[in-house]
């Protein structure tokens, strides 16, 4: 009889093993997905996983779709060691973006260095204000966090489509939503010239490096791990769980407001309705994948931006559908969640004879 | 009645992934006999007691039921057999009446008839002195009360064997002899008892025979009337462990602690609302409360540690109202507690014991400008490892590992080492291996001896007496005049801790 059995000690190998398992998983099954839609097995995978970064221009789109991956991760990143499970960095992308196009908009004909960082901070202050409302309803009215942005979500994206239909609608667009062109001073500079990559990028890295700082240095992030693991430890040594649920909403609001304001600042240069394909939910597979860790997530955001890049490449070479890209990210979380178990337990074989032996017995009671 | 045999174990074994907590037992228990099974935690008892009752099954052995051997597979099939068991906490349904909750128990044809089954209840109860109102909320019975619930449940199913874990630890000395008396009548009329416990006197006074395991194996069996307390204490910790501290006298000094008329009224249908508490605290004393688990104790604690904050002046510290001070604020002035709950309270499971000291020494200069100072860390870690003899790995062993007993050491010499002025410590030997409790009293009195106040709540009344100055106790969220220790019989104390003691409160030695 095959036992799932609790180790008596986590098993450090498998807390890293498991996000590359998953990967294999995810590959394997991808394989039989494509033979059994009648495609050639081993093309599928080499055009979702090989052909878009195969040249310096597919590179530099990786790392255009990195950008906003993660800022929202590192974010997120903050909340998830805590325990808030904040679903809401797509709403607060949205804000950013939002907060970031209503000062571009306004700024269209302004010119010199102070633009820019004026059009992000409106970006990351309007999404940090989206944010706080979770925070708030969580601190002081005891709302689950997970119901509530998930709700603010869908409400931060009608507000922004109606923005983009109504009061910012380019008057001269020939009825399209979107809004005008932003000004030159309100766009970022490139980073490598010739490509679309934009300094967004350069700001998710710096904010992988504040997350790492932030946990491997400082009393706050020290703060935030003993809310997460042990919220009576914390409440006895008089860590204020209210405090640093705010602190890590605000952060994270910011952070995943700064990707949106990169993004309509960056590539688009206007506000459309399209402007995340769902970057705020997928960091957050990011930031399980990257183990919670800096260095982490950004090898899960590089990869996860790839199922973007992969899930186009079929759609034009393969004749696939978008949803292709959804449904690898979900394998991914579902095999990862699957292999994380093993971090806990182990399987273990067990003879007929002692079989009705209760498998899962709590360690160490003796 | 005849002596025969009716529970025998044979070489049982039962191992759980990385520690063999049943190491080949043997155990015999006769008809009509009080058996005492002893040890300290973790020795293998509760793991025993699970195996005769089916919640686990045991990986080699036997079981022996009245001569036959038996799989005990469930507790369903244990109660079938004959054995009853109360455990330490028990599983009663505080929003469900007594009859309810033995009702759970019973088939469904025995139950049918509520008004029958009442009275079945009153007879059993009355016939063994534990008089019970069958149609009470168990919510509203005290712990003393709850016990007899899970006694006279089994009783009703006809159980021929009653295993009881560690009965007194809830239970008022008064409580103790109605217990005891009980249980002899019981055993008069055939049925036999297994009584669990660490607390040798009680032993003495009620078991006929006794089984002492140690690490998983049988250390020995006595008849415990006949041999001292120290004798059995030996069997329990091995031969080099001390079982006992020498407390000196002490001059208590400046009043540090005045609590006057703290009230506060607790959210939670089952908590205990706190009123008109007063009492004060001298450096260089220390000054116990009593009493019976769920009376307040956590309430207190919490109260006075910050964990709880309250408008008003009720709780002074040198003089200054702390009653809104967060729990930073009252370590900063000189405060320090040691909680109930070591693991998940007291300290972070997972985290290393240098995380650990962060935890509550973070203003030791550990932490500067926001940044966490790692060396400095481990070495206020290692300190605390060092100076309480905390047997670990190293600093970077997980809290978790360690045992009840080293991990307390840890927690108390964590803020023994800030000096506080005073140190508030809830239940600081419970679970706790007899070498560490010596270490953690000697601790504690040392603390004394440098002129620190020292507030010890605690359950073990043994503890108390040899360890405090003055001393009273806690009941139903009020607390008894705290008199010298010295002139307190333990009669008068079973009175105050069943809340049996003046209103007006005169604190005698304020």
């Amino acid at each position: 009889m095959l036992l799932l059995e609790r180790r008596p000690v986590a098993s450090p190998v498998m807390r890293w093993a498991s996000p590359l398992l998953a990967l294999l998983l995810t590959v394997v099954t991808g394989f039989f997905l494509f033979l059994a839609m009648g495609r050639d097995p081993l093309a599928g995978l080499k055009f979702f996983f090989v052909t878009p970064v195969s040249d310096v221009q597919g590179l530099a789109e990786l790392g255009l779709k990195m950008a906003p991956l993660l800022l929202c991760a590192a974010g997120l990143t903050l909340c998830y060691r805590a325990k808030l499970w904040n679903i809401g960095a797509e709403g607060h992308f949205l804000m950013g973006a939002l907060g970031a196009s209503i000062m571009a908009v306004q700024l269209v004909d302004a010119q010199g260095p102070w633009v820019l960082p004026l059009v992000l901070l409106a970006g990351m202050a309007a999404a940090a204000a989206w944010a706080a409302i979770a925070a708030a309803l969580k601190t002081h009215l005891n709302c689950n966090e997970i119901l509530t942005t998930i709700m603010l979500n869908y409400i931060a994206l009608n507000l922004l489509l109606y923005t983009v239909h109504g009061p910012l609608k380019d008057p001269y667009g020939f009825g399209f939503p979107q809004s005008v062109m932003f000004g030159d001073s309100a766009l970022l500079p490139a980073l490598v010239p010739g490509t679309r990559l934009h300094l967004g990028l350069a700001f998710g890295l710096l904010a992988a490096l504040a997350v790492w700082a932030l946990f491997a240095r400082s009393f706050v992030g020290f703060q935030l791990n003993v809310v997460g693991e042990d919220p009576r430890a914390a409440a006895f040594a008089g860590f204020g769980a209210r405090r640093l649920t705010w602190f890590a909403f605000l952060v994270a609001g910011a952070l995943a407001g700064l990707a949106g304001a990169s993004e309509v600042t960056g590539p688009i240069g206007q506000l459309v309705p399209q402007v995340s394909p769902g970057y705020g939910y997928t960091a957050i597979i990011v930031v399980f994948l990257g183990r919670m860790h800096a260095l982490g997530i950004v090898a899960a955001s590089a990869l996860l931006a790839l199922t973007f890049l992969g899930g186009e490449m079929l759609q034009i070479a393969m004749n696939l559908p978008k949803a292709v890209t959804g449904l690898f990210q979900g394998l991914l979380l579902f095999f990862l969640l699957t292999c994380d178990a093993f971090i806990h337990y182990r399987l273990r074989w067990r003879g007929p004879a002692t079989a009705g032996v209760r498998s899962v017995a709590p360690a160490g009671e003796a | 009645m005849s002596m025969a045999t009716r529970l025998r174990l044979e070489n049982i074994v039962k191992e759980y992934p990385g520690c063999r907590a049943n190491d080949g037992i043997d155990l015999v228990v006769e008809a009509g006999e009080i058996h005492a099974l002893l040890g300290e935690n973790g020795a293998g008892k509760s793991t025993l007691m699970k195996v005769i009752y089916g919640v686990v099954q045991p990986d080699e052995g036997r079981i022996i039921w009245n001569g036959h051997p038996v799989t005990v597979d469930s507790p369903a099939r244990a109660r079938e057999l004959g054995i009853g068991m109360v455990f330490q906490h028990f599983s009663l349904f505080e929003t469900l009446t007594v009859a309810e909750n033995i009702a759970l128990n019973l088939p469904a044809d025995e139950t049918r008839d509520r008004r029958q089954l009442e009275q079945r209840i009153r007879d059993v109860s009355e016939r063994y002195g534990m008089a019970l109102d069958p149609r009470r909320y168990v919510s509203t019975l005290s712990m003393g009360e709850r016990q007899r619930v899970e006694i006279v449940r089994c009783l009703i199913q006809e159980s021929t064997l009653l295993i009881l874990d560690e009965p007194t630890s809830v239970l008022t000395p008064q409580e103790v002899r109605v217990l005891f008396q009980t249980l002899r009548q019981l055993a008069k009329e055939g049925c036999s008892i297994l009584f669990i416990s660490h607390k040798l006197e009680e032993v003495r006074a009620l078991c006929d025979n006794a089984t002492v395991l140690r690490q998983g194996r049988v250390s020995g069996d006595c008849r415990p009337a006949e041999v001292s307390a120290t004798e059995i204490a030996r069997l329990m910790v091995g031969d080099d462990t001390p079982i006992s501290t020498q407390v000196g006298e002490s001059e208590p000094g400046a009043l540090l602690l005045s609590v006057e008329g703290l009230s506060w009224r607790t959210d939670d249908p089952f908590g205990t609302s706190l009123s008109d508490i007063r009492f004060s605290l001298r450096e260089g004393e220390i000054v116990g409360i009593a009493g019976v688990a769920g009376n307040g104790q956590e309430e207190l604690l919490k109260a006075l540690s910050g964990e709880i904050r309250l408008s008003g002046h009720a709780i002074r510290f040198a003089g200054t109202a702390i009653d809104g001070l967060a729990p930073q604020e009252r370590r900063r002035l000189g405060m320090a507690v040691v909680p109930e709950e070591r693991l998940g309270r007291g300290a972070v499971p997972s985290m290393s014991l240098a995380s650990n000291a962060l935890l509550t020494a973070s203003g030791q200069g550990l932490v500067a400008h926001g940044l966490i100072r790692y060396p400095k860390v481990r070495a206020f870690s290692r300190e605390v490892i060092r100076r309480f003899g905390v047997r670990c790995v190293s600093e970077d062993s997980s809290a978790a590992s360690l045992s009840g007993g080293n991990l307390q050491k840890y927690i108390l010499g964590r803020e023994a080492l800030q000096n506080p002025k005073l140190l508030i410590a809830s239940h600081p030997t419970w679970g706790v291996d007899v070498g560490s409790a010596v270490a953690i009293h000697e601790a504690l009195v040392a603390l004394r001896d440098q002129g620190a106040a020292i507030l010890l709540i605690s359950e073990d009344l043994d503890e108390l007496y040899q360890l405090c100055n003055r001393m009273g106790a806690l009941c139903h969220g009020r607390l008894s005049p705290l008199v010298p220790t010295a002139g307190l019989s333990i009669e008068r104390l079973g009175q105050w801790m069943a809340g049996d003691f003046p209103q007006e409160v005169s604190d005698a030695a304020a």
